[in-house]
This record gives structure tokens, C-alpha cells and sequence, in this order.
């Protein structure tokens, strides 16, 4: 019977090796799954946009703590220079922690001149914003922002 | 319920060719999120503004897809390029298939 031990080392590395690639990939997925971001949210944004998008471009607006979670102001800006090569072709808003996890989509083009959007949403409970804009060339991307809300407006 | 939807617009007045301007739109509607349960403890169904879009002279220029988690009395402002005079139109569209519609001038010097 041949042991571990008698195996070319070579073989033993690469085992060795791959033992670590295995852990690496769990503990870089571990933070994604215990963030609050829940499965929901994910999907619908995989749904909306097919590439993966990238931080960066989008600034969202919104209270750090909104008193009446019926009525939050939100504003949306992307920075683009809205040309007619080179603009925002939509924005989708999307709330982590509400029964439903979209809010909004907008559909923009060269003729809006600036990519900002405010809209007033409604959060259940305190929660992340997500926002991911599509360019014109097919890129993707994303902010979130944190807003602790008081009062949920849900339910209300 | 539906019979005080009302739009509100507000356009900047004094636009100069080329300018970039916010349009803010309002309409009242209770957007009911059809999360919510009445005395008996039935759902209320919902009913919101599911779109709303915006027209220059008959070429769209913004659209919005809404969900229920949008605020009751949907409020929404964006930007425009201003490059011509003429009627900006707004139509919100309801889950009854409600349309609500609006215009506005524009007038660029």
C-alpha cells in the first residue's frame, strides 16, 4: 500500500495548492453571502443588466437616516457626458431589504443632457439603495448607499 | 380614487438654446403597494402608476418604470437638453390602464 507520503512531490504540492485555491474561493464568497443584500435583490439585478457591473460613475443622494420611510428622497446622478456616442441608456434602482426589490428603472439618451434623476421611494426598513447604470457601450455601473430608516413605510 | 389624479409639471421659464434644464413631475395617486391590509385583514390589491413617459414634439425623451415601492404622489425630476421649442407631453400609465396625460410648452429662445 503506498501512503501519502510516498507520492511524488510534485503531486503533493499541486494538492497542497489547489487545498488553498478552495479556500481562497470559500472565503470570497463567505462576505457576499452574509451581507444583507438578499437573494432577491441579486436576481432582479442580474434580470436587468447581463454584465457584471463595476463601482464607480453613480452617485446616489439620499437622507443617512430617513425619519418616514413612506416618503425618501433619492437622487441619482451618473457621470457621462450624455453625447450622443457616449450617454447613460438607463438607470435602475433597486432596495435590498423591501418586500420587492425594485423601485425604479429610467430610460435616458443623449437628449436629457445631464444623467441625474430624483425620485421619492418607499422603504420597509433600513436597507441599502442600489443603483447600476447602463452606458451606451454596454458597461454597467454601481453605487449603493445605506439609509436607516425610523419608521418603515410598507405596510403603512 | 381616480378622479383627483392630478398631474403637476413645473418647466423653467427663460431657456436658452442648448440649455440643460430639470423637469420636475408630480402626480397625486395613492400608489397603492398592494402590501397593505384593510380592517378585515384582507389585502388591498395593488394599484400604482407602473410608467410614465415624456415626449418632445412626438419623440420620447424619458421613461420611467416604476414599482410599488415608489412613494405615494409619485414625484420624479430629470434633465433636459434644451435644442427646440415644443410641447413636452407627459403620460402615466396605471395598473387599471388608467392614462393620465399632460402637456406642457417649451420655449427656448
Amino acid at each position: 500500500m503506498t501512503s501519502l507520503l510516498h507520492l511524488p512531490r510534485r503531486s503533493r504540492g499541486l494538492n497542497r495548492r489547489q487545498a488553498f485555491a478552495a479556500i481562497g474561493t470559500a472565503c470570497a464568497f463567505a462576505p457576499v453571502a452574509a451581507e444583507a443584500t438578499p437573494e432577491a435583490a441579486r436576481k432582479l439585478l442580474g434580470d436587468l443588466i447581463k454584465v457584471a457591473p463595476k463601482a464607480g460613475k453613480v452617485r446616489i443622494d439620499a437622507p443617512e437616516i430617513a425619519e418616514n420611510g413612506n416618503t425618501v428622497p433619492v437622487t441619482v446622478t451618473v457621470d457621462s457626458p450624455m453625447s450622443p456616442t457616449d450617454y447613460v441608456r438607463a438607470i435602475h434602482v433597486i432596495a435590498d431589504r423591501n418586500p420587492q426589490p425594485g423601485v425604479a428603472s429610467f430610460m435616458l439618451g443623449p437628449d436629457n443632457g445631464k444623467a441625474e434623476v430624483q425620485l421619492r421611494m418607499r422603504m420597509a426598513e433600513s436597507q441599502n439603495v442600489i443603483v447600476v447604470a447602463e452606458m451606451s457601450d454596454g458597461s454597467a455601473w454601481t453605487a449603493t448607499r445605506e439609509v436607516k430608516v425610523t419608521i418603515g413605510g410598507c405596510s403603512t | 380614487m381616480s378622479t383627483d389624479i392630478k398631474p403637476r409639471i413645473r418647466v423653467p421659464q427663460g431657456i436658452k438654446r442648448g440649455d440643460v434644464v430639470e423637469i420636475k413631475t408630480l402626480i397625486s395617486h395613492p400608489m397603492e403597494s398592494g402590501q397593505r391590509k384593510d380592517t378585515d385583514g384582507k389585502i388591498i390589491p395593488r394599484m400604482i402608476i407602473n410608467r410614465m413617459s415624456v415626449a418632445l414634439n412626438g419623440k420620447q425623451v424619458f421613461e420611467a418604470r416604476l414599482e410599488p415601492a415608489m412613494s405615494a404622489n409619485p414625484y420624479l425630476s430629470f434633465f433636459l437638453k434644451c435644442t427646440q421649442s415644443g410641447t413636452l407631453e407627459f403620460t402615466w400609465t396605471d395598473d387599471n390602464g388608467g392614462l393620465y396625460k399632460a402637456s406642457q410648452a417649451l420655449t427656448v429662445a
